[in-house]
């Protein structure tokens, strides 16, 4: 399994090609963090979040190294989507939530008094399970939305536009119906879309809740392909329930579990030491199918 | 070229003409046996006959069923019979209505009456003198007006029901789910004497359109919450990580979003009040004479000038108020076409 993941890796290594696009320099060689003009990464330290009395994550702290694409995996109800959703701040919304803990996004903890929620949310991106294009708006519209939402002005929305979406992958697809409506495109589409909607804010951060648990195999591979070309210029987060994919997109993984307490993080190795040496047997047993 | 043997395409599940017979049968049995007990029974009158057949009708069918396909499908018959009864007797006053308002208004019905006020006629005078330009204008002036206060106010009071959802969200529910049951004297009765006495001195436009905001009100934000409450909730989340404030995100998203439930909300707003009399009896003053000036004088309006028709008696001027009553039925109608015609246009998938 760790041989086939590896010449995988290799192989979409030889397809990458050096992006041209963005503000990072295209002679970066992925996998070795620290070095981009990425910022710092992120971590978390130290996170637990409740709801009401229900204590749903227990203690988690976790390395993201700027340039990396950490995959969550573990069984469903194991605090996967609400650890995430600690690190951008959307946890809050849920009226009894509550937590504990310091998320350091550059060093510096996105939960200190007085930080600008909003711009925390234009530094962490997020993408969902379900795609979400905005109803009211086109597919261009639906790409610069966020330069509205957070009122940001940008010189040439035109190359910001075409940008976004070569970055998605969806530009060819698109370029001659930018005018049409987001829900006209078939769901792997529209989930594209809802990336370039998130890079156009260019956030350092990409956090993925299990972005194509709802799409066919196809539409899979391409979002996929789209993950490894983005890691080159932001570090990437994805939850996902479909450990091959796991296997195919990310250079860390990090197992999730609740034993019938708090999710905890079981265990987070690169990916291919998990899938192929584990240290828990819990581990072990979950990525090898024997529960979950 | 082999012709493959492509069989005819049938629909075994349609009745056959042979059921269809039957189903006739069974109505002109009904028919029969209608006739027969009304005849034979004291039971008189129109209204003996509707019950007799709908009893006979629904009995019928429901044995026929029993007879061919046992007593589930009986059950069945007898519910659906009844169904498409209870349908049928809704319609009935309806059409009535539509069929006698026509029949009686259209006699009225001349260009003159969108060109010329009552000013300068009386009661007695033939129908083609006088008209309803004041009646129609004023109406519209009194809608507008309402429409531009309560809209705000309502789609405010829905937003705060569904977007920020804060500590008064139950009694506030509460109260506008009450506020569309207070009958529209009151509402008049409270303008009156808490604005038009004290304050205003003066009959006007705008104190009816005041009431009529009221009423308004409860419309407006019970049908926005509905409407806001069906945007998904995906949406206002995608908004908000995208680094939008929540001002922002209702702004751009939720509301674009819920446009078109939003204008039926209004429109709906609109229908609920056009006809509405009492307050307009207490508050307008009504008036004979066009009036450009909402904000003083008495002004005219369809319902008040109906009112007033009916209530002079004559021939002639109840035949105006029939006239007066087929266009503000029309005027409602016209709303209604709207709304649907708006609320069913999907701005996207």
């Amino acid at each position: 399994m760790t041989d086939s993941t590896e010449s995988e890796n290799e192989k979409m290594d030889a397809t990458i090609k050096p992006s041209s696009l963005g503000d990072v320099a295209s002679s970066v060689t992925r996998r070795t963090p620290g070095t981009m003009a990425m910022g710092r990464g992120l971590e978390a330290r130290g996170i637990h979040a409740w709801f009401g009395k229900n204590h749903v994550l227990s203690d988690i702290t976790l390395d993201f190294a700027a340039g990396t694409v950490t995959a969550l995996i573990g069984p469903s109800g194991c605090g996967k989507s609400t650890f995430i959703r600690t690190i951008n701040r959307m946890h809050e919304f849920i009226p009894t939530a509550a937590m504990a803990g310091e998320v350091l996004l550059d060093g510096k903890d996105v939960y200190a008094p007085g930080t600008d929620v909003t711009k925390i949310r234009l530094q962490i991106g997020m993408v969902f399970q379900k795609p979400n294009p905005f109803p009211s708006m086109t597919i261009g519209q639906n790409v610069l939305s966020g330069l509205k939402l957070a009122q940001l002005k940008v010189a040439n929305k035109d190359d910001l536009m075409q940008e976004c979406l070569e970055r998605a992958g969806l530009w060819n697809e698109v370029k001659d119906r930018l005018n049409a409506h987001g829900g006209s495109l078939s769901g792997g589409q529209q989930q594209r879309l809802c990336i370039a909607r998130a890079l156009a804010v260019r956030p350092q951060v990409l956090l993925m809740d299990e972005p194509c648990s709802a799409l066919d195999p196809g539409s899979t591979l391409r979002i996929e392909e789209t993950i490894r070309h983005l890691s080159d210029s932001m570090t990437i987060i994805i939850v996902t329930h479909n450990m091959q994919q796991a296997a195919r997109v990310s250079d860390y993984t990090a197992f999730f579990l609740s034993d019938n307490g708090p999710g905890q993080m079981i265990e987070c190795a690169p990916t291919s030491e998990i899938f192929s040496r584990p240290r828990d047997k819990r581990t072990e047993n979950y990525v090898t199918g024997r529960f979950g | 070229m082999t012709t493959s043997l492509i069989p005819a395409p049938t629909r075994p599940w349609v009745a056959s003409p042979k059921d269809r017979l039957f189903d006739l049968g069974i109505f002109a049995l009904a028919l029969v046996v209608d006739f027969l007990l009304v005849v034979v029974t004291p039971m008189k009158g129109k209204l003996a006959y509707v019950l007799v057949f709908a009893i006979a009708y629904v009995t019928l069918s429901a044995l026929r069923q029993f007879i061919v396909r046992g007593t589930a499908s009986a059950k069945d018959a007898f519910v659906s019979s009844l169904v498409a009864f209870g349908a049928f007797v809704t319609l009935l006053p309806i059409l009535s209505i539509f069929v006698t308002v026509i029949e009686k208004g259209s006699k009225g019905i001349h260009l003159g009456l969108f060109t010329h006020d009552m000013s300068m006629a009386t009661p007695t005078d033939p129908l083609s003198n006088g008209g309803l330009l004041h009646a129609i204008t004023g109406t519209l002036t009194l809608v507008a007006l309402a429409l531009i206060m309560s809209v705000p106010i309502g789609i405010l009071t829905a937003l705060y029901l569904t977007e920020i959802q804060g500590r008064f969200t139950k009694p506030i529910r509460f109260l506008v789910q009450a506020m569309s049951g207070v009958p529209s004297i009151v509402a008049g009765l409270f303008i009156l004497s808490a604005v038009l006495y004290p304050i205003a001195k003066n009959y006007s436009g705008f104190m009816g359109s005041l009431a009529l905001t009221i009423l308004m009100i409860p419309t407006i934000a019970r049908t926005s919450e509905e409407v806001l409450r069906l945007i998904p909730n995906d949406l206002r989340e995608a908004g908000t990580a995208l680094g939008g404030t929540q001002w922002r995100t209702v702004a751009m998203i939720v509301l674009p979003a819920a446009r078109s439930g939003l204008v039926t909300a209004m429109i709906l707003g609109v229908a609920r009040i056009a006809g509405e009399t009492a307050p307009i009896l207490l508050l307008t003053g009504g008036g004979d004479k066009v009036n450009g000036n909402a904000f003083n004088g008495p002004i005219g309006s369809l319902p008040y000038y109906i009112w007033k028709s009916f209530n002079a008696g004559s021939p002639e001027s109840i035949t105006r108020a029939w006239a007066g009553l087929l266009v503000l039925l029309i005027l409602v109608l016209v709303f209604f076409t709207i709304a649907r015609f708006l609320g069913s246009r999907k701005v996207a998938k």
